[in-house]
């Protein structure tokens, strides 16, 4: 398992490498998902502001 | 004669119906891309024998080529839909060309982070001018430039009209990164994988890296449709489907 883990003596290389892929990848996967939540989120507190409007127009 | 191109694109290009789409492909182009990446990384880092010149440093090259691969590609994905946006003024190509840059700024990225690591230890050196690394270098910056240019307009679909024309012009570049390493003889290697012809390469290293770029194209589908429809709901947010969508989040 540590000769695995050395990499031949390369070890800082290969694994650097994978983990920048893994965690480049995972932030441009998350980006978006939090993006879309906020702009829903977005979407409703503007209905909402709306919905008071209308109803303070009305009484 | 070419109408069924667009009419194809009309009908899938309802936001709606694209934003439906992408939300039931999208967990399955994931799931795919985690399956074969582990499988390939598995297959790369352990399975593979090591190089016998480049020892185990060699390994990188199971998510260096993939990654160059999907910079070329995703280049060349963001010019048809550019290019479709600017003919047929399709709201979704425009859509599709914006959120395709990122995706590839961040393969162009690891490619040359991964391709500076494997190159202190083989050609010790970080960074040379050679004409693949500068070819690919140039490549990030047209990313950054279409992102950047799209966010720079007040305006969105200018902004998009823009990027794309930019976009479009920089598809000169891809092809000089893919034979820059036949034009000119410098330090980077030639290509190992050929479509045509043997590949110059043992089967046992050639199954992960084909598998690491079915991988990575299935990834680059998971994160466009997630992109996409991110960006679908802040471009149509008055829009009925959208407040339906919003109110049905919550419950």
């Amino acid at each position: 398992m540590s000769q695995f883990l050395d990499m031949g003596g390369y070890a800082f290389y290969v694994w650097t490498s994978y983990a920048v892929f893994a965690v480049v990848l995972l932030a441009d996967y998350l980006a978006p998902v939090l993006r879309r939540r906020r702009n829903l989120r977005d979407v409703r507190a503007r209905m909402a502001r709306q919905g008071a409007r209308r109803r303070n127009e009305n009484a | 004669m070419a109408n069924w191109i667009p009419t194809w694109l009309h009908r899938l290009g309802s936001p709606p119906t694209f934003y439906r789409f992408a939300g039931a492909v999208r967990p399955w182009a994931l799931a795919l891309a985690l399956i074969t990446g582990a499988i390939a990384a598995y297959g790369g880092l352990v399975l593979a024998p090591a190089d016998y010149q480049q020892g185990d440093a060699y390994r990188i090259i199971f998510i260096h080529v993939p990654s160059a691969w999907m910079s070329l590609f995703i280049y060349f994905a963001m010019g048809v839909a550019a290019f479709i946006a600017l003919v047929w003024r399709i709201k979704l190509a425009e859509v599709v060309a914006m959120e395709s840059a990122p995706i590839g700024a961040a393969f162009t990225f690891i490619t040359l982070v991964t391709g500076s690591l494997w190159g202190k230890p083989m050609w010790g050196t970080w960074w040379t001018w050679d004409a693949r690394l500068t070819s690919e270098l140039v490549l990030l910056f047209l990313y950054l430039g279409v992102i950047g240019l799209f966010h720079a307009f007040e305006d969105r679909r200018q902004g998009a009209r823009a990027a794309a024309f930019l976009a479009l012009i920089g598809v000169v570049n891809v092809p000089i990164v893919h034979f820059s390493v036949n034009w000119w003889n410098t330090l980077h290697q030639g290509s190992t994988v050929r479509l045509l012809g043997p590949s110059h390469i043992d089967a046992r290293m050639l199954w992960p890296l084909l598998t690491m770029m079915l991988a990575t194209k299935c990834y680059y589908v998971a994160s466009l449709f997630g992109r996409v429809r991110a960006d679908l709901v802040a471009m149509e947010s008055g829009k009925d489907w959208v407040k339906a969508l919003a109110v049905e989040e919550t419950a």
